[in-house]
């Protein structure tokens, strides 16, 4: 069983050491081709966004250019007239930040049970739970729009068109894979620590709270980080849920391939913009998302 | 509803305040009600946004779901089992294109998660020992990932346009291969267009996965390996491999599961009318739904599909019997 | 768990649809929610277009216009599930092909005599406008806002310097001429291979000038028809066989083609109303000639000489509104002379309106031909229920005979036969 803490702190894989033998040629020259080429893979499309985003409109509705003809910033000051980016970009914070929020500490409370409690039915909640990820959405999308409608209409709760709605359908999309990865990490956390908590007078809340939790940071990181992504990803529900007010980047981005003519500097300016705070926020806390992995997932 | 009242009244206990004092049977009725009030909000929201849509959905999919009927689909004539008779008469057009999607989908997918699985786990394991730049390496693999699936589609497009796309000037242009530029987003060729763009964009995952798993495998493995002369590439196939296939069972049905399913992708590429060559069955439902107003079909094949994925994830377990965790539960 | 499902299933579907009792009515007669279809270069331009107009009708009536532009790739989906749920808006703009089939789904508000007579009554309109708001015989579902119409974009750079005086008045012109223009190394003319709706607009004309009709008089599907088959393989010849569109358009699906034209690549551009797209990507108008769409030998007119589709936007009221008074006032007001004038020259399209159309701004050379063409040689498309069915399916008939022609495969008629034989099957079930 490892020590969660000491996971997060190590850098990244193990070390497959202990013997000193230098690896053979053949394994270097065969890591060395495989390496280059799959770099090669993953950055060309990542220099393609790069570099269109920063070139003049010409270049890109003509023929392919490695190089710009020449470098400007326009597209970057353009895309927030073109289309109301800013609104998008505020919508998407709002809704992928909530369902994030939401969903891991709904996540927390779900896999605690499961993890440190026996009851009826438990087999059965986990199965439910991890079987939704074989829904395909297109089943349910429809039926959930006149779910939403209905309530609303009987309850006054706005959700069809609203953040609620979205954040809702969002939160419910990441849960079942982050309550499966938590139930594998709080597992992993020594159960004598909160046994211990729960001897020193703590409610089954608190050494949920002061001890497993704070044990199992990395795998809430990993969990809250593919909460984010996900919502921040979601493509059709957003284009049947949202209206104007509302709509997200992913809907929104639509807008810059316009009636007129296809702005690929700007969407590529407008991909790069969006991309910033997911791509950041996950190469920034990978090192969690490994750990985190390493004992929720795959142990 | 329930659960903010409820929640409130467990956390404002004082924890020095040991249920001791409040009773025996309190105490007992809490602990054993807490598991449920734990579990209440993901229950409700599960139930809410994903089974009773599903519910409502197999409903739908007896009835007779037209134009003429989805103003008030409560009153819409019920069909039997119409929908399905239609969708799975294989000799007749919407039957026959509904298996063709699905073989393409198939096919699709085998391909995808081989090529993930594959270029993930060399990936790991080519980066398993410590050298210069594995660091930035490492970050710069998870970066196709990261990115939202319509961000990294979009690219892309853009790349396989026909005639002003970097894949063509490449190929074309540069290096000569073809005599004509190729197609990529219409006609055979958009297969492959979409498996190079879900394998980009899945590869990572796996890759992330298999890292993770590689950092379970006890060092002294390797040592006693090498110690009996064992070489870099034995200790690759007799430890590393064997010792990562709980990890590649998981791996593989989650993937497996994303790909099927994956309706971003090809939906970004394509729109509302994928080419027949990488028509898959998501965005084939789709359509045979939302853009030819029969939800009544369209609800019948995702049924079906469903029941294919509940056979092959069944099998799947039932063969690996995995379920250590859920099913020993 | 079961028990709790099975309550709320029973719970959606008692008040599916919500708006069974139909009828609207006024409860809320201060506001208005108005969904426009994309109209202009960008959402952002719509809203500062209609943005004023609605601000004029809050001024006179007192009622808020709320107003929400719908990209065009949302639309469809965005009325569909507002039919469906009943939530929706009170006044919203319908691709005027999509009339009947909204129709049929009863979400709409027919335009009897009665509701025709709170705006101005139906005479005020343009017959070939009219022919586009349904099904022929029923109650109009729609009452028509902007037309517009397909015609032949010449570069008259281009034009000369091949040598050319007249842009061609047939196909066969069309395609003579198009060879002197790819001998001056230009390409000759433009077309949305890969989009659905475009590829309906061109075929259903080429079947009209072959004298046949994609549906029977009873609203049968007849795409296996000699002559359809015909019109059809006329059509992807263009790039098949005559190699006038280049291969590349066949995955054009974003209106390429249009800024190829506008910078000066193609010769030729089939569009609709396309004046106010081409200003706005920098291509000035006297670069550029207008002239009808080519028919088959002869002059345009009705009858095989069809040259276009009536295409427009038709303004619908959602029929459980809560404000159906305010809704037919708004609806009178968008139609009113004045508004039609300033909103079609902003959009450069054809009031569909008799007392605007004849105001001089719409006299010039350029709309003179869009409004010859609407009054003398167009023809609304199938006004049948299963009309969305019919485009998607033919519509990617002709996307995928684009693919084969473009990948150099040969386009015969047999594989045209059978691309549309594979349509006609998958039309509903009559």
């Amino acid at each position: 069983m490892p020590d969660p803490t000491a996971l997060a702190a190590r850098r990244g894989p193990a070390a497959r050491r202990g013997s000193p033998m230098a690896p053979p040629r053949s394994f270097l020259w065969a890591r060395r081709v495989f390496l280059t080429l799959l770099t090669g893979f993953v950055l060309v499309p990542v220099y393609v966004m790069v570099s269109s985003s920063l070139k003049p409109l010409a270049d890109v509705s003509g023929s392919f250019r490695w190089l710009p003809s020449g470098l400007t910033i326009r597209p970057y000051i353009d895309i927030w007239s073109t289309v109301p980016l800013a609104k998008y970009f505020v919508n998407s914070l709002i809704v992928a930040g909530a369902a994030t929020v939401c969903s891991v500490v709904i996540a927390v409370f779900a896999a605690y049970a499961v993890s440190r409690h026996t009851f009826r039915g438990r087999r059965v909640f986990t199965v439910t739970v991890l079987s939704t990820q074989m829904f395909p959405g297109i089943l349910f999308l429809l039926p959930l729009f006149l779910l939403y409608v209905n309530i609303g209409n009987a309850t006054g709760i706005a959700l069809f068109g609203s953040r609620g709605g979205l954040i809702l359908t969002y939160l419910t999309f990441s849960l079942p894979f982050s309550i499966w990865m938590l139930i594998g990490y709080f597992d992993s956390v020594p159960r004598d620590l909160d046994e211990a908590a729960l001897v020193d007078g703590c409610g089954p809340l608190g050494a949920l709270f002061r001890i497993v939790v704070p044990a199992a940071v990395p795998g809430i990181v990993a969990v809250a980080v593919y909460a984010f992504m996900t919502a921040w990803g979601e493509v059709l529900f957003a284009s049947v849920m949202t209206n104007d007010t509302t709509r997200t980047l992913a809907v929104g981005l639509q807008g810059y391939s316009t009636l007129n003519d296809v702005y690929w500097n700007q969407i590529m300016a407008a991909s790069l913009v969006v991309s910033v705070p997911v791509v950041a926020g996950f190469l920034l806390l990978q090192r969690y998302l490994v750990a985190g992995l390493t004992a929720g997932a795959v142990k | 509803m329930t659960t903010t009242t409820a929640r409130p009244a467990v956390r404002e206990e004082p924890p020095g305040a040991a249920p001791a004092g409040a009773g025996r049977r309190t105490g007992r009725l809490r602990r054993i009600g807490l598991p449920y009030l734990l579990l209440l909000p993901a229950l409700v929201l599960e139930l809410l946004v994903h089974l009773v849509p599903m519910a409502i959905g197999i409903v739908m999919s007896f009835k007779q779901l037209t134009q003429f009927h989805i103003r008030d689909w409560g009153a819409a004539p019920w069909s039997g089992l119409d929908n399905y008779k239609v969708s799975v008469d294989f000799d007749a057009p919407v039957g026959e294109a509904l298996l063709h999607s699905f073989f393409v989908t198939v096919a699709f997918t085998l391909l995808s998660v081989g090529l993930c699985w594959l270029i993930g786990t060399a990936a790991a394991v080519f980066m398993q020992d410590a050298f210069r730049g594995r660091g930035l390496l490492r970050t710069l693999f998870l970066v196709p990932y990261a990115l939202p699936v319509y961000t990294a589609v979009i690219t892309w497009v853009f790349m396989f346009q026909r005639d002003n796309g970097l894949i063509n000037h490449v190929l074309h242009d540069q290096l000569h291969l073809t005599d004509e530029p190729s197609f990529w987003l219409i006609g055979d060729n958009s297969f492959w267009a979409l498996l190079i763009v879900s394998v980009w964009k899945g590869w990572p995952f796996a890759f992330l996965i298999v890292m993770a798993g590689l950092q379970n495998i006890p060092g002294e493995l390797y040592e006693a390996a090498a110690l009996d002369g064992a070489g870099m590439w034995q200790q690759i196939r007799r430890i590393t491999l064997p010792s990562l296939r709980p990890v590649n069972q998981v791996l593989v049905l989650v993937l497996f599961l994303w790909t099927f399913n994956d309706f971003n992708t090809p939906y970004v590429m394509f729109g509302k009318a994928a080419p027949e060559a990488a028509d898959l069955i998501s965005v084939h439902i789709y359509q045979s739904s939302f853009v030819t107003w029969n939800f009544g079909t369209g609800s019948a094949m995702s049924v079906l599909l469903l029941l294919f994925l509940l056979v092959v994830t069944g099998v799947h377990l039932a063969v690996t019997s995995r379920g250590r965790r859920t099913a020993d539960a | 768990m079961g028990a709790v499902t099975l309550s709320l299933v029973l719970a959606a579907s008692a008040c599916g649809g919500g708006s069974s009792t139909g009828g609207g009515s006024n409860d809320s007669p201060k506001t208005l929610t108005y969904w426009a279809s994309n109209q202009g270069a960008s959402i952002e331009i719509d809203k500062k277009v209609l943005q004023p107009e609605l601000d004029k009708f809050e001024k006179k009536t007192g009622i808020k216009v709320k107003l929400e532009v719908v990209p065009w790739s949302d639309l469809l989906n965005r009325i569909l599930t507002a039919t469906t749920s009943g939530q929706g808006p009170d006044v919203l703009n319908i691709g005027n092909t999509w009339s009947a089939s909204l129709q049929a789904t009863g979400a709409l508000l027919p335009w009897d005599a009665a509701n025709f007579e709170k705006i101005g009554g139906k005479d005020r309109f343009v017959d070939s406008a009219l022919g586009s708001t349904g099904v022929p015989g029923q109650d109009p579902a729609a009452v028509p806002l902007y037309s517009m119409a397909y015609a032949l974009y010449y570069n008259k750079q281009i034009f000369a310097d091949a040598g050319i005086t007249e842009p061609p008045a047939t196909w066969d012109e069309l395609v003579a001429d198009s060879k002197k223009i790819q001998a001056t190394g230009k390409q000759a003319i433009g077309a949305e291979g890969a989009n659905v709706s475009e590829n309906i607009h061109h075929v259903f004309v080429f079947a009209k000038q072959h004298g046949a009709d994609f549906f029977t008089a009873d609203g049968k599907p007849a795409f296996t028809d000699d002559k359809i088959v015909e019109a059809v393989k006329q059509y992807v010849d263009l790039m098949a066989k005559d190699k006038v569109i280049p291969a590349g358009n066949a995955e054009y699906a974003q209106n390429q083609s249009v800024s190829d034209f506008a910078k000066g690549r193609n010769a030729m551009l089939l569009w609709q109303s396309a004046a106010a797209n081409l200003t706005s990507q920098g291509m000035s108008e006297d670069a550029y000639g207008i002239a009808p769409v080519p028919v088959q030998s002869g002059t345009p007119g009705t009858g095989t000489q069809i040259n276009s589709m009536v295409a427009g936007i038709n303004l619908a009221v959602f029929k459980n509104t809560d404000n159906l008074d305010g809704a037919t006032e708004f609806v009178k007001f968008m139609t009113s002379d004045e508004e039609q004038k300033i909103l079609n020259t902003a959009y450069s399209s054809i009031p569909p309106v008799r007392t605007a159309q004849d105001d001089p701004a719409f006299n010039t050379p350029a709309n003179a031909v869009l409004k010859d063409t609407l009054a003398k040689s167009a023809a609304p498309l199938p006004q049948v229920p299963d009309e969305s069915q019919f485009e998607t399916a033919v519509g990617t008939a002709v996307k995928e005979l684009f693919a084969d022609a473009a990948a150099g495969r040969p386009v015969t008629t047999e594989s045209v036969r059978a691309k549309l034989e594979k349509a006609q099957q998958q039309m509903p079930a009559k």
